[in-house]
């Protein structure tokens, strides 16, 4: 079966229309058929629906994402209470320990993000992995950073994309590569973002199961979840019998 | 040497001379790779179309996911915004015409 693409973390300045266009035609261009754009959590829903409207008219399909920046782990679970519901991909950035642990072990977070690329400041260790392996949260690694980085920065921050990689790889959490673009000049081809993995030693295959298949089921499975028919995972409501009708 | 032919795209609202061009990946595959492995690359230009924004660039199989990833890392050419996509790769010239015309 042809793989299809999916890149999850689009970044268009949401206020510039023309910029969300270009944006979503240029992904459309570079062979990806799935793409996510994070949304503010007060987002209309008609604005959404334009979203949608907007990329099946590129032939993509758009899943809704919100990005949450918790200073507490207590912000963290009040955010997720009020939102899982509302969106399809929830993200995590995770700017202390506190927070990466407890967006680790919470089975509402479907992506840890570690925006910092001081080593110290990264909170993706062997706990942090067990944490995430008995949940249901992936990494997630924007190559916008990789692309703008240079020199002894970007020496460091491959280092711990390496280290991290490794981590993730033992204990089985799937890593997710986005391109965290802003605009359409830092957005790759798949195969491109598949060989910029290659410098952090994540093999071909994994990779671009990290661009196609994680980020996939990511989405199939908040889907499932979201549906009013959704009962319990493997249990869904078939139809209605009469008695449950006349309630 | 078995070699491999990939076909470019720039992408960007500059142009650039195919010196300019080839600077960028030079130093490029040079950061990312260092002196040794640029110089197992066999880097080539073989063709570069200013008007279109296309060109031909020749390297050893081996080293294909290499000069990938070292096209993927461009950011900018001659400090102008620039993006730099693989269209098509293959064995030779004439595979790779037919490939694009696809």
């Amino acid at each position: 079966m042809k793989r299809t693409y999916a890149d999850l973390h689009l970044c268009p300045d949401l206020r510039n229309d023309e910029q969300v266009e270009s944006v979503i035609k240029s992904a459309s261009q570079l062979g990806y058929s799935l793409i996510g754009i994070p949304l503010p959590q007060n987002f209309p829903e008609e604005k959404i629906q334009q979203l949608k409207n907007l990329c099946r008219g590129n032939k993509m399909d758009f899943a809704s994402r919100v990005d949450l920046n918790p200073k507490t782990s207590k912000e963290l679970i009040r955010s997720l209470r009020r939102l899982r519901r509302q969106f399809e991909i929830i993200a995590v950035t995770c700017k202390s320990k506190q927070v990466a642990r407890q967006a680790a072990k919470d089975r509402r977070v479907d992506l840890l993000n570690f925006p910092f690329h001081d080593p110290r400041k990264r909170f993706f260790d062997k706990a942090e992995a067990e944490l995430a392996s008995n949940a249901l949260a992936s990494m997630e690694i924007d190559m916008e950073s990789l692309l703008t980085l240079a020199g002894r920065s970007r020496i460091r921050f491959l280092s711990s994309l390496r280290r991290e990689v490794t981590i993730a790889e033992n204990f089985h959490i799937p890593v997710i590569i986005s391109s965290g673009a802003s605009n359409e000049l830092l957005m790759r081809k798949p195969r491109g973002m598949a060989a910029l993995a290659s410098l952090f030693d994540l093999s071909k295959l994994l990779s671009i199961d990290a661009i196609s298949k994680n980020p996939r089921a990511i989405v199939e499975r908040n889907r499932e979840k979201l549906n009013p028919k959704f009962v319990a995972p493997g249990i869904r409501l078939i139809r209605r019998g009469e008695d449950c009708q006349k309630r | 040497m078995r070699r491999r032919y990939l076909a470019l795209k720039i992408d960007s609202n500059e142009t650039f001379t195919s010196r300019e061009f080839v600077s960028a990946i030079w130093d490029a595959v040079l950061k990312l790779y260092g002196e040794y492995g640029a110089s197992q690359t066999y880097l080539a230009l073989i063709n570069y179309d200013i008007e279109k924004n296309h060109a031909i660039l020749r390297t050893a199989h081996t080293t294909v996911d290499m000069i990938r990833a070292a096209l993927a890392s461009i950011i900018e050419i001659r400090n102008k915004p620039a993006a730099v996509h693989v269209l098509k790769v293959s064995g030779t010239i004439k595979a790779l015409h037919e490939k694009k015309k696809l």
